[in-house]
Parts: structure tokens; sequence; C-alpha cells
């Protein structure tokens, strides 16, 4: 027999008040976990998300140039009458600290072309590259060979023209292999053709206009990716863009403040709960504590006793509650994330902390309780036998 | 040896004018080895009499000495390890905890002690024996008559083999054959050397004590 073996027999007898302990602190410890669990994939989600949204960093010339835009993004300098960048040069993002990061680098060169009277703008680009930079794209036909043309949805409704129809462009004859389907961007109102061929038609050849660039965002950093390609690329403007995600990162930032808002609040109510059922639970083991005290035990041991009891059932609230956390998040998440693409691992850490908590909100609630045991008189105790 | 003097021991309780004396002014000798009977009146002042020699109360004035130790000058704590170590109680209402089996319970007093739990458990099957209980030690107190509890509280208050034994009208709630039974082990634990105070109403049990401590309103007649 021993503190331990009078704290077990005591929690086992009074399972009902063992129990609202318990709840009290599952409840609380599980919020606090399903809501950073949440937040948690809800970031890595955005990060993975980042990914899909294909590019997120652009180099354009440097100019003075009045700026264009260019799917609803600043493209800097890049006008029809614009400085351009030498494409040799773009060989040195490869030899960039962050090089690994980088997913695809797609060069793009762009001018005006004339079609059947028609004044529009021509893009060579990179069909390989594009597939990454553009993973929203969908067509009919397939992507141009050498000397074909893939049209915005736009500019072929525009030109009149299906796929295996030609076009001429300063007397050269382009085959379009396929048509983009509405992307609601600008994309739908270019001629996209390979890059080489296009500098010919164009006569910028080893030149480009602009360049864009996917880097892998989990946990990459791009401003200083955008650092290390302005070193390399000192002719050029060099943009993280970031404004397609910040709308997002910054709704998910209110909801990690408002995450922590509900944490606490909900472990306070626990803690009440504790509080509230540890005194009950004193009052009514007056006479047993009476008992303790005539035995010769000390206030430090009825203290030891009912904090062995509280770090029992915190310890166990802290180990159900983030299991309970875990699951109910794995069950919540769809709900919180587009395309169900959201994966709520194990953390060790959070398993660790949801057990600290609870056993710190657990024996702070009933340190109180314990200490007004440990002072009850024990000839009152007597007197109530 | 744990000789006890109580030297003009005053309790009142509650303050001023609604303050109630429940002793006034008492002092007496017990030796060691000795068994006292203390009777009286309901109200007359014996429970807070023992437990003031209990050293679970705290007197209004006056000193406790045991041993030429003054216990009410000890510390909470001291006086917990004095208590532990010199004095088992036995209670009228048995007192034992439900949620415990007979062993379990008797090894009670030693739960602050560092000793193996073989041990623990072996002095309290010991215990058991010398009032007939062993073979019930698992059952619980649930499970036992009064008499037998009353039996097992008589265990749990000398397991740790303390020399002096306080008992408040241990055999209140039994009749009078297993009253007799109860009375039986306390003389033959005071025969051993174990100095016995005990509260009683009925003078058959009184004629058991070496003396009798009579207290009527406070004082000692």
């Amino acid at each position: 027999m021993t503190l331990g073996d009078i704290a077990i027999s005591n929690l086992r007898r009074r399972k009902g008040k063992a129990f609202f302990v318990l709840a009290g602190l599952l409840i609380g410890v599980s919020t606090v976990v399903a809501l950073l669990s949440l937040v948690s994939a809800m970031r890595e989600d955005i990060n993975h998300k980042l990914e899909m949204y294909g590019a997120n960093i652009l180099i354009v010339p440097k100019t003075e140039n009045l700026s264009l835009t260019y799917g609803g993004l600043s493209l800097g300098g890049v006008s029809f009458e614009m400085q351009e960048i030498k494409e040799e040069e773009l060989e040195n993002i490869q030899n960039i600290a962050n090089a690994k990061n980088v997913a695809a680098l797609g060069p793009m060169v762009l001018g005006p072309v004339t079609v059947a009277g028609q004044r529009l703008l021509m893009a060579g680009v990179d069909f390989q590259a594009f597939r990454i930079l553009r993973p929203w794209w969908t067509m009919k036909g397939q992507e141009p060979g050498d000397d074909g043309a893939l049209l915005g949805s736009e500019a072929a409704r525009l030109l009149g023209l299906g796929i295996g129809d030609t076009f001429h462009v300063d007397q050269r004859e382009i085959q379009v292999t396929g048509i983009l389907e509405t992307t609601g961007s600008q994309d739908d109102r270019l001629i996209f053709a390979p890059l080489a061929m296009t500098q010919k038609l164009l006569g910028k050849e080893g030149r480009i206009s602009m360049a864009e660039v996917a880097a892998l965002c989990s946990g990459c950093p791009i401003p200083e990716m955008v650092k290390q390609i302005s070193d390399v690329l000192p002719g050029a403007n060099v943009m993280a863009i970031q404004q397609v995600v910040k709308g997002r990162m910054e709704t998910l930032n209110h909801f990690e403040k408002f995450s922590y808002g509900v944490s606490a609040l909900v472990l306070l109510v626990g803690s009440l709960m504790v509080l509230v059922t540890m005194m009950g639970s004193i009052r009514e083991r007056t006479v047993e504590i009476g008992i303790f005290s005539a035995m010769g035990f000390r206030g430090s041991h009825v203290i030891r006793i009912i904090l062995m009891e509280a770090a029992i059932i915190s310890g166990l609230a802290g180990l159900l509650g983030y299991l309970i956390g875990f699951y109910a998040t794995k069950i919540l998440i769809p709900l919180f994330s587009e395309g169900h693409g959201a994966h709520v691992p194990f953390d060790p850490i959070l398993a660790v902390g949801a057990l600290l908590l609870s056993l710190f909100v657990g024996l702070a609630a009933s340190s109180y309780p314990a200490f007004a045991a440990s002072r009850l008189d024990p000839n009152e105790a007597l007197r109530a036998l | 040896m744990k000789r006890i003097q109580a030297h003009e021991i005053e309790k009142k309780y509650g303050k001023g004018d609604t303050a109630v004396a429940a002793l006034k002014g008492v002092s007496f000798t017990i030796d060691a080895g000795e068994f006292v009977a203390v009777m009286g009146e309901s109200g007359s002042g014996k429970s807070t009499l023992l437990s003031i020699v209990g050293t679970l109360n705290s007197p209004t004035s006056g000193r406790l000495m045991v041993d030429d130790v003054d216990v009410y000058a000890l510390g909470k704590d001291k006086r917990a390890d004095f208590r532990r170590e010199s004095i088992g109680f036995v209670f009228q209402n048995f007192n034992l905890l439900p949620y415990l089996t007979l062993a379990e319970n008797v090894m009670l007093p030693l739960a602050t002690v560092r000793q193996k739990k073989a041990k623990k458990r072996s002095l309290a099957i010991a215990a058991l024996e010398r009032v007939g209980l062993a073979q019930k030690a698992e059952r619980l107190p649930s499970q036992i008559s009064g008499g037998e509890q009353e039996r097992v509280a008589i265990a749990r208050a000398i397991v740790g083999r303390p020399p002096i034994l306080l008992a408040d009208e241990p055999t209140g709630n039994l009749d009078s054959k297993t009253g007799k039974e109860i009375m039986g082990i306390i003389n033959t634990l005071n025969n051993e050397g174990m100095t016995i105070i005990m509260v009683t109403h009925n003078p058959e049990y009184a004629g058991y004590a070496h003396r009798v401590l009579r207290v009527a309103d406070g004082m000692l007649a």
C-alpha cells in the first residue's frame, strides 16, 4: 500500500467523478489538438497548392516603360516595344543556391503578329515547361510540335480557326494543333507557338520577353530565391507572385488566431470543470482525509494523493484527447480544404504537447483543492465521523 | 515508553460571547502501559479530551507532554509523524475505507512509510491474525459484520506497533457478546504493554481499565 495505490483505488471507486474530470479535460485537449491540426493541415495544403498554382516567380526585363498586365498580374516592363533578356542568361538560374527548388523554368517571347488582318499577340513558349507552369490548362487537340500553334479560345474564335486549320504569319504557314479551353485569363487571346519558331518569326532569335519560374514551395524560401535569381540576372526584374495566395494566407492567419482564442476558452472551461469537480470530491472525502490525518499522514501526503489522481486522469485525457483531436481533424479537413488534398500527419510534438498541456491544466486546476484538503482540520473531520 | 502528562488543558470552541468551553483546565498523568477509561455524560468533553491526547485538536491553553515532549509545540508535520509513530486510533464507527480490502485498510498507516510492499503486507496480515481475521484479508469492509469491522479497525491501529492506543467508544455500535470480544482484544494489547485510553459509556467495559477518568462539565471529577 502506497500513496499511489490509494489514489488509484479512489479513482476506481469514484468512477463517475473521475469520468467527469476526464471529460472536462478531454473536451479541452481534443479541441486544441483538432484546431491546431486543422490550421497546420490547411497551411500545408496551401503550401501544396502554391505548386499547383504554377509559376510563382516572374522574370521580366528592367524597363522604364509603362507596365502591361498579363493574366491579372503586373509584368513590370512588358510592352510591345520593350527590352529583352538574352535567353542564354537564363541558364545561370541553374547555378543559384536553391536551384533544386526550381521545378520549371519557362522562357517566353512575346510579339505582335497580323493574322488575316487581325493584330494578335503571339507567345513563343517551351510547352514542356508550360505543362508545369499552367497546370490548369485543358486543350482540345494537342500541343504543337516544332512548327504548329496552340490558340487561346478567344483567338480561335476571332480568327475562325479550328484544329487542323492553317494560318499565315509573314508568309509562313502554321497549323493549329490545339485550342485551349477558356481560362478566363489573357491566355485566351494569345497564339502560343514553339519558342524557337516564334523567336525567328518575330526576329528575336536568342532573346526572350520574360520568363516564369515554378518553385517547389513547401518550405522553399521564395524571397531568397528571388534575390538569388536577381543576382544572376542583373538586367532583369525578378518578382514573386504573392498576391495569389496572400489573401488565403491572411484568412488562415485569422483562423489561427481564432483557434487560439477558442482553445484558450475551452481549456479555461475545462479547467473550471476540473476545479469544481475536485472541490466537490474533497468535500465528499472529508471523513477519509480525517482518517488519513489520524493515521499520521502529513498535509503533503494528502496533496500527493490528490495530485496523483489528477495526474492519472490528466495523462489519460492528454493521450485520448490527442487521438480524438487527430481523428476529428481527419474527418473535418475535407470541409476546410478544396480538392480533398490535405493530409493530417501524426505529429509527435503535438502529441507530447497535448499530454503536457493536459497534465498542466489538470494539475493546476487540482492544486487548490489539494491544498484545501491538506489544510482540513482533522478534528473537524473526526467530528464528522 | 510513553508517559502522558496533561497540564491545565483548556479548550474553547467558538469566539467571544458565543465561545463554549469544552475543557476547563484539565490536568492528569497516564503512565506507560496504563489502561485508562474516560467516562462522562454526552457533551461532557470526553471526546475533546481524547482528540487532544491524540494530537488532533490543539488546546486553547495548557500543555500536553508525552515523554517530556510538548507535542503541541511541534510543527504540523512533526506532529503528524509523532501521531504515526506513537498513536493508534480506534473509532466507534470503524471508519474503514470501503474501497480498500481489509488488508489494504490495515496497511493504510504504513502508506507513508518507506518499506517494501511485501513487508507491509506481512505486517498487515500479522495484525489481522491478532484479531482473528487473516483469512478474510481480501474481503471488502461491506462483506464482513460490524464486530469484524471493529476488529479490523483495531488491527489497523496496531499495525505500526504504536505504544499508545486511543479508542473512542469501540463497543458503542456492537452487541454485548461482540463488545466483550473487542474488550478482550484491547485488554490483551494492554497486557502486552500498550497504553490504552478508552472512552466508554459502559461501566462493565470500564471495569477492564486500571482506573477511570470521569469528565463532567469540562472538568475531571
